[in-house]
């Protein structure tokens, strides 16, 4: 057969074909070779009593309707308008949603991150760490990174806004809204402490951030109300300082907890003997939030100045929660806190955060 | 000022950016047509431009409005320097000037720029108002309605078929002009663009202006295609059928539901589906009815009158006389016809028809293949003006076309076209069709005349105008009472007529092997037909059809001039030979013995010529079956050799069993009454021609034929022959669930589902060894055939069970080492379950009507299993293979009958060879039968795809492409014109572009792209009949640069599911048949 090449191979449909395996593939960053062999080994060649010749064409001619494509995935709603493809709208929608998706692991190793040039070219290492392959991570950083400029100086629900400008499903377009929020706070998650975490774990953590700490809280109608954090809640956050500065209000909420603690956990007493430390850690952390800088280390000071220590006391998820949960509402019933809505405000997601962050 | 033309441009969207600055685009537009331009506003700095222009108006001559596209430019302003342009939207206003097509064009058309491709989307609106002007001497033929599709397009009736039209106009090539080399590739490429198009729309024109002349009003099976004569210049020439065509008054209710199958047409007979009972009663003095029947240019009445007459006088002398005798006849029955129908034909130049597919009883008989070809020297055409050489060359193959005919005992070429192949400065025509004998009532002259007797009117209870979908001829039913009527013995029945032979069989122009019929016992048929038609939906077959390529390969030397022309004369009767010889031995090893939509393509290039012959073979059941293959060696004394060939012999004969099996052919048992025909001297051999040196000039005419034995004789005294068996049992059949043909449908496939994917594939292989033989250069186009069939199969497996319909090759030798293939073909799926009840069913009879009863029995609980949602692409083997065992044991069986009891084969065909300097001419005249395409399918559960609108979300309407004249499950309820289109595409960046792959990838996207917003523009969804005519890719690698010229046409069509139309209060007259399909 050496005396023969194929010099030109292309099949175009009126409506295209894809395969959604090869369009995986396609988008793990697979070379064509590659995808031909795993395919193989996958047993496609049985199917239709095909040969690796013609396995190769049919991989080339997809890989090379995917690379023509991927311009119109830039901006999913042109895929729908566009005249080149026909393409059924639930095909649309699969390309779209799998073009957008990212890997767990990728996605922790730039969480947080400055979408910026340095962190693109960091990129091989990022690659060589996860065996993810290059390509594959910068189509994931540049998906970040093209979200991130379209929603960014939007009005109105950041959720809302990627999934009309990006057509995606709900979920991936929480997730793209976690993303965004730790790509803007660039909140601190590559810390060695903080490895345990997964995504999912920061993702809801944001949820409740957005949901209770950005501007769009409280007004639903500014530009970034969802990105950026409230400012002035984080100032008023200075307040809650009281709770720890004050002896008498310290020692009479550790005494109020302590009552309702006290026989319902086997931690009781490391939890009295390390009452005004946690305490002092969590308000600690509200009170210095008003600097951006320390914003930034929110996740890993949680997990310093309160997992840990409880960890190391082996309490358990249980233990956390009743503390939390004793913790917040006994201070309702410190007649000279003045701060109570601050302090809920806080400690609802602080709390939401911890019980979620807790684990192994 | 006989026209107004009006258009408006709306806005744009997805510009690109054209001010890197800014990142926008300052967009205007420019509109023109003709001579006059008008400009919209400067739209500043947007991607998405609302102009929303005033209505710009043209006040043209209708001429103009016919050969002129509207031309819309989109530009980039620039106040410091020229304005850049962003591209172009060519629109062809043809489709505006008939009343029955679109009335507007309004809708998103992609900017095509030649050597950026798609470069955002214009919404543009079209109007015109045409001023009725009677009194002018008619340059224009405004309102004659051209149509592609090779039948007669459903929701018309023909009233009449007039015949062939073809026209040629000549012009310089601009890329040729000394302006070439001052211009830009996109100024070339655009000048180009706009001159196919100007002469294209004059072409058309002038076509329409004979067909008015003709008294017809349409145009069916309309082909243009241009010859790229390089410095000679460019040639665009058309040819089409003339018809005057009736649009069926109330589509539903004239149309039987398109769930019937074809052979439910043929079981009722036609007028008792008669929406119209005054028709029934067509009395003589309809003038309508009258128009119907005539066939003829309505001028030369004498003749008319006197044919009739003819036709009066004869008919009681034959009928009578014949009597008893079936075999005799033949002759007198078959003399009647010639006579009937010459005069009628012969008044006309050439009594050719393009259509592929014709109503029941068109078709009385079908001869056979016949061809020409003829090489000649390209020299520039001097004056534009006189096109006469191209003229006369055409006209010599006509004539040539013509007398193989008559040599068949044809008076018409049914299936007809033509094609060229140029390489510098060598032209090789052709033009093949098939002979046949049509109805004498089509081809009676001023129809009424033969009629004018009363009484003779009165006993015809047929004069039924039906229409149906699938648009009609009203003709006489196949019944006995309109053939009493006509004095004609019995006829035949439809579903073995056409097989019938129509030559004299005391006559035969060449050696030729008759059996009577195995449907009908009483005429004789050859035992194999070749035919470049559509399989008449009537016509009894045994088991499914498939897909049979002969594939060649021929060095020659490189030459020029008259050496070149010579030498390539001398090549291609050789060719022809091969091929032929291919099909049949591919024929034979598929136990089957018709072909239907052949089609013999052979491309010269600067060193080699390409053969490629693509036919759809089916075993029909009015035919003998065919024998085996028998090997025979020449030193029969050496004992491994003959072990050598007895092990070939099995290997042939298993593959040959292997076959019957996969395709279903099992005939039904034969009594072995062998009518009295003349039983040749068994097992004469006839050894192939190899060599070729008794085809000289002196010898006219060569002995082709593989008759006068009982099986076929492979005689390998030389290593080409081993070659030849070795290549014809590595054509590896498709794979479990897939079915091929070239025709439009699948003989044997009824129940079509609504999974529909037309595609385009095309492959250009490099030769990188220099010192190829003929057998490795065989071997690798062969393999390269095989390989794309394969890559086919595979990427399309997600729609098993399915058949690839239409699957059209076209072989190219672009340059030196180069050979080009591409494919354009339909995918659709079926139901499996019910085609093997429907093959159960019909395999032990061999009459069709009795499948048809099956059918109808069988189609209320089958369709209610199509529609179970468990329908998923289930494995099609495992039903298969119980089937397929099942008729094992019949195989081995018939295969001995038919050894024993067919001893009388025949085919034949003439090979006329004339050699001159430059010019030779060939023409064979094969065996065939005739058909006409099956009508669509029945009706598409739409388990796939359901409706193409309406998904949420998405804006752009969804267009249907398929190169058949029909979509399964549907009904086409408006035609809305033709679609012609020509682009250039041309880059100076092909790296950057994904090399030559990703190049014409992305313009065959774009040419779709194109076709569909054009069709969606004039309200339609679907193109019906489209084919892409030429494919023309130039590439220059070390330049980084390539080139590609691609024309398409169709039919731009509205259909709707027929779900849909249930939906809608069904009219009285579709419940008989439409009630089955509802529930």
């Amino acid at each position: 057969m050496g005396k023969m090449s194929v010099e030109l191979d292309v099949f175009v449909g009126n409506t295209t074909i894809m395969d959604e395996e090869v369009y995986q593939f396609w988008l793990d960053g697979y070379t064509v070779a590659d995808a031909v062999r795993v395919r193989m080994e996958g047993g496609v060649l049985q199917e239709c009593e095909a040969s690796a010749e013609v396995l190769h064409s049919d991989t080339m001619d997809q890989f090379r309707t995917f690379q023509m494509c991927e311009r119109l995935l830039h901006c999913p709603s042109k895929l729908a308008n566009q005249l080149l493809f026909q393409i059924p709208p639930h095909r649309q929608a699969m390309l779209i949603e799998r073009y957008y998706a990212f890997d767990d692991a990728f996605v922790r190793e730039v969480l947080g991150k400055k979408l910026s040039k340095g962190t693109k070219k960091d990129l091989d290492d990022v690659s060589a760490k996860t065996g993810i392959t290059l390509k594959s991570c910068r189509r994931q950083f540049d998906n970040f990174k093209r979200v991130f400029k379209v929603v960014e100086e939007l009005k109105g629900s950041l959720v809302e806004n990627i999934q009309q400008h990006f057509l995606l499903s709900d979920k991936l377009a929480r997730d793209y809204a976690a993303i965004v929020f730790f790509a803007n706070n660039r909140f601190e998650t590559g810390k060695r402490k903080l490895q345990y975490l997964s995504f999912q774990d920061f993702a809801f953590c944001a949820v409740q951030l957005i949901n209770n700490w950005t501007v769009g809280a409280v007004d639903n109608m500014v530009e970034d109300m969802d990105v950026d954090l409230d400012k002035e809640f984080l100032q008023d956050l200075k307040d809650l300082k009281v709770l720890i500065t004050d002896k008498d209000m310290l020692d009479q909420h550790k005494s109020l907890v302590c009552t309702a603690l006290r026989g319902k956990t086997k931690v009781f007493n490391e939890m009295e003997a390390n009452f005004k430390n946690l305490s002092r850690g969590l308000v600690n952390i509200a009170a210095k939030l008003m600097n951006a800088k320390d914003v930034r280390d929110f996740f890993i000071d949680l997990v310093e100045k309160f997992i840990e220590p409880c960890r190391s006391d082996r309490w358990t998820a249980g233990d956390i929660k009743l503390f939390l949960t004793h913790y917040t509402n006994s201070v309702h019933i410190l007649d000279t806190f003045k701060h109570q809505v601050v302090w809920d405000r806080y400690m609802g997601v602080v709390k939401s955060c911890i019980l979620k962050m807790y684990h192994d | 000022m006989p026209g107004k033309l009006k258009a408006k441009i709306v806005a744009g969207r997805h510009l690109p950016v054209m001010d890197r600055a800014s990142d926008l685009t300052d967009a205007f537009v420019e509109v023109k047509f003709g001579n006059t331009t008008f400009k919209t506003d400067v739209y500043p700095k947007s991607l998405n431009p609302q102009w929303n222009s005033e209505w710009f108006k043209f006040e043209v001559d209708d001429e103009d409005l016919q050969d002129e596209p509207l031309q819309i430019t989109v530009l980039d302003h620039d106040t410091y320097s020229a304005n850049d342009a962003i591209g172009k939207v060519y629109i062809d206003i043809d489709p505006l000037l008939s009343s029955e097509a679109a009335t507007v064009i309004s809708g998103w058309f992609p900017i095509y720029d030649t050597i950026h491709g798609i470069r955002g989307e214009i919404n543009v609106l079209v109007k015109v108002d045409l001023f009725n002007d009677l009194n002018r001497f008619r340059q224009s033929s405004c309102g004659v309605k051209f149509f592609c599709t090779t039948s007669i397009p459903r929701c018309y009736r023909a009233a009449m078929v007039h015949g062939f039209v073809e026209e040629l106009v000549v012009n310089e090539d601009p890329e040729y002009q000394w302006i070439d080399r001052i211009r830009t590739p996109r100024a070339s490429n655009e000048a180009r663009q706009r001159l196919i198009s100007l002469m294209s729309g004059e072409l058309q024109r002038k076509i329409g202006l004979k067909v008015l002349e003709m008294g017809g009003n349409a145009v069916v099976g309309y082909l243009q295609c241009f010859d790229l004569e390089g410095e000679s210049g460019l040639v665009v020439r058309a040819i089409g059928t003339a018809c005057t065509l009736e649009k069926l008054s109330n589509s539903s209710a004239a149309a039987p539901p398109a769930c019937n199958s074809p052979s439910k047409d043929i079981k009722e007979p036609p007028f008792s589906e008669d929406p119209n009972p005054n028709t029934h009663s067509s009395g003589p003095s309809t003038p309508l009815k009258t128009q119907t029947y005539s066939f003829s240019p309505s001028k030369s009445y004498s003749r008319q009158s006197s044919s009739s007459d003819t036709d009066l006088s004869l008919t009681p002398k034959t009928g009578m006389g014949s009597g008893g005798s079936a075999g005799k006849e033949g002759g007198p029955l078959k003399t009647l016809l010639r006579q009937q129908t010459q005069s009628a034909l012969e008044q006309r130049e050439f009594p050719f028809f393009t259509l592929t597919s014709f109503p029941p009883g068109f078709l009385i008989h079908v001869g056979g293949v016949v061809s020409a070809r003829s090489v000649k020297l390209l020299d520039r055409i001097h004056n534009p003006d006189e096109p006469e050489t191209r003229d006369a060359w055409w006209e010599e193959i006509r004539q040539e076309i013509k007398s193989h005919a008559r040599a068949l005992g044809c008076h018409a070429v049914v299936g007809y076209s033509e094609s060229t192949s140029i390489c510098e400065e060598v032209c090789i025509l052709s033009a093949s069709g098939t002979a046949a004998v049509l109805h004498p009532k089509f081809m009676q002259e001023g129809c009424l005349d033969g009629y004018s007797d009363p009484s003779r009117l009165s006993r015809q209870p047929a004069t039924f105008s039906a229409g149906s979908e699938k648009g009609e001829f009203d003709i006489f039913p196949q019944s006995k009472d309109s053939s009493a009527a006509l004095g004609l013995e019995e006829p035949s029945p439809p579903s073995c007529g056409f097989c019938h032979i129509p030559y004299d069989e005391l006559n035969i122009p060449f050696p030729a092997h008759l059996t009577y019929c195995y449907h009908c016992r009483r005429q004789k048929v050859p035992d194999v037909l070749f035919t470049t038609i559509d399989m008449p939906a009537e016509a009894a077959v045994t088991g499914k059809g498939c897909l049979i390529q002969a594939r060649l390969c021929r060095l020659k030397k490189k030459a020029q001039g008259e050496v070149n022309a010579t030498a390539i004369s001398n090549l291609l009767p050789f060719m022809e030979y091969e091929l032929h010889t291919q099909l049949m031995n591919k024929l034979k090893l598929r136990g089957m013995n018709a072909l239907f939509g052949l089609r013999i393509q052979i491309s010269v290039g600067e060193n080699m010529l390409v053969g490629l012959a693509s036919a759809t073979a089916v075993y029909l059941t009015a035919l003998p079956t065919p024998g085996g293959i028998q090997i025979a060696g020449k030193t029969p004394s050496d004992i491994t050799y003959e072990q050598h060939i007895s092990n070939m012999q099995k290997k042939i004969n298993d593959t040959i069993a292997k076959n019957k099996e996969l395709y279903e052919v099992n005939p039904p048992e034969v009594i072995e009454e062998v009518i009295g025909s003349p039983i040749p001297e068994p097992r004469q051999r006839s050894r192939l021609f190899r060599s070729h040196s008794e085809s000289s000039d002196e010898v006219s005419e060569l002995d082709l034929s593989h008759g006068k034995k009982d099986a076929f004789v492979l005689e390998i005294d030389d290593t080409d022959a081993v070659e030849d068996i070795h290549s014809l049992l590595t054509d590896t059949p498709a794979p479990a669930g897939f079915y091929s043909c070239n025709t439009e449908i699948m003989p044997g496939i009824y129940n079509w589902t609504s999974g529909l994917q037309m595609f385009t594939s095309v492959r250009v292989f490099r030769l990188s060894n220099a010192n190829l033989t003929n057998q490795g250069l065989n071997k690798i186009f062969n393999d390269l055939c095989e390989n794309l069939l394969k890559s086919l199969y595979f990427k399309l497996r997600s729609m098993i069970p399915c058949c690839l319909c239409h699957l059209n090759f076209t072989v190219a030798v672009p340059e030196d080492e180069l050979i080009q293939v591409a494919v354009t073909a339909v995918a659709m799926t079926f139901d499996k379950d019910q085609a093997q009840e429907n093959w159960k069913l019909g395999a032990d009879k061999t009459h069709m009507k009795a499948i048809v009863e099956n059918e109808e029995q069988l189609q209320f609980p089958l369709e209610l299993c199509t529609e179970s949602p468990s329908t998923n692409p289930f494995s099609p083997c495992r039903g298969t293979g119980l089937q397929e065992s099942a008729n094992a044991h019949a195989t081995p069986r018939a295969a001995s009958v038919d050894y024993s009891s067919f001893a009388d084969r025949w085919s034949s065909w003439i090979e006329l060879i004339r050699l001159k300097a430059q010019t030779i001419r060939r023409g064979s005249i094969k065996t065939t039968s005739s058909l006409e395409k099956a009508s669509p399918l029945p009706e598409g559960r739409s388990r796939s795809l359901r409706s193409t609108r309406s998904y949420a979300g998405s804006t752009v309407a969804v267009v249907k492409m398929t190169p058949l004249s029909f979509i399964p499950g549907t009904r086409i309820i408006k035609y809305l014109g033709i679609i012609n289109m020509f682009f250039i595409r041309e880059t100076t960046s092909l790296r950057e572009e994904g090399g030559v792959s990703g190049f014409l990838h992305a313009f065959i996207a774009e040419v779709f792209a194109m076709v569909r917003a054009h069709v969606a523009a004039l309200g339609g969804n679907a193109v019906v009949s489209y084919s892409m005519k030429e494919c023309v890719f130039m590439e220059n690698p070390n330049k980084n640069q390539a080139q590609c010229l691609i024309n398409v046409s169709g039919d731009a069509v509205i259909f709707m599911r027929e779900s849909e139309l249930e939906a809608t209060p069904a009219p009285p007259q579709t419940s008989c048949s439409g009630g089955e399909v509802t529930t």
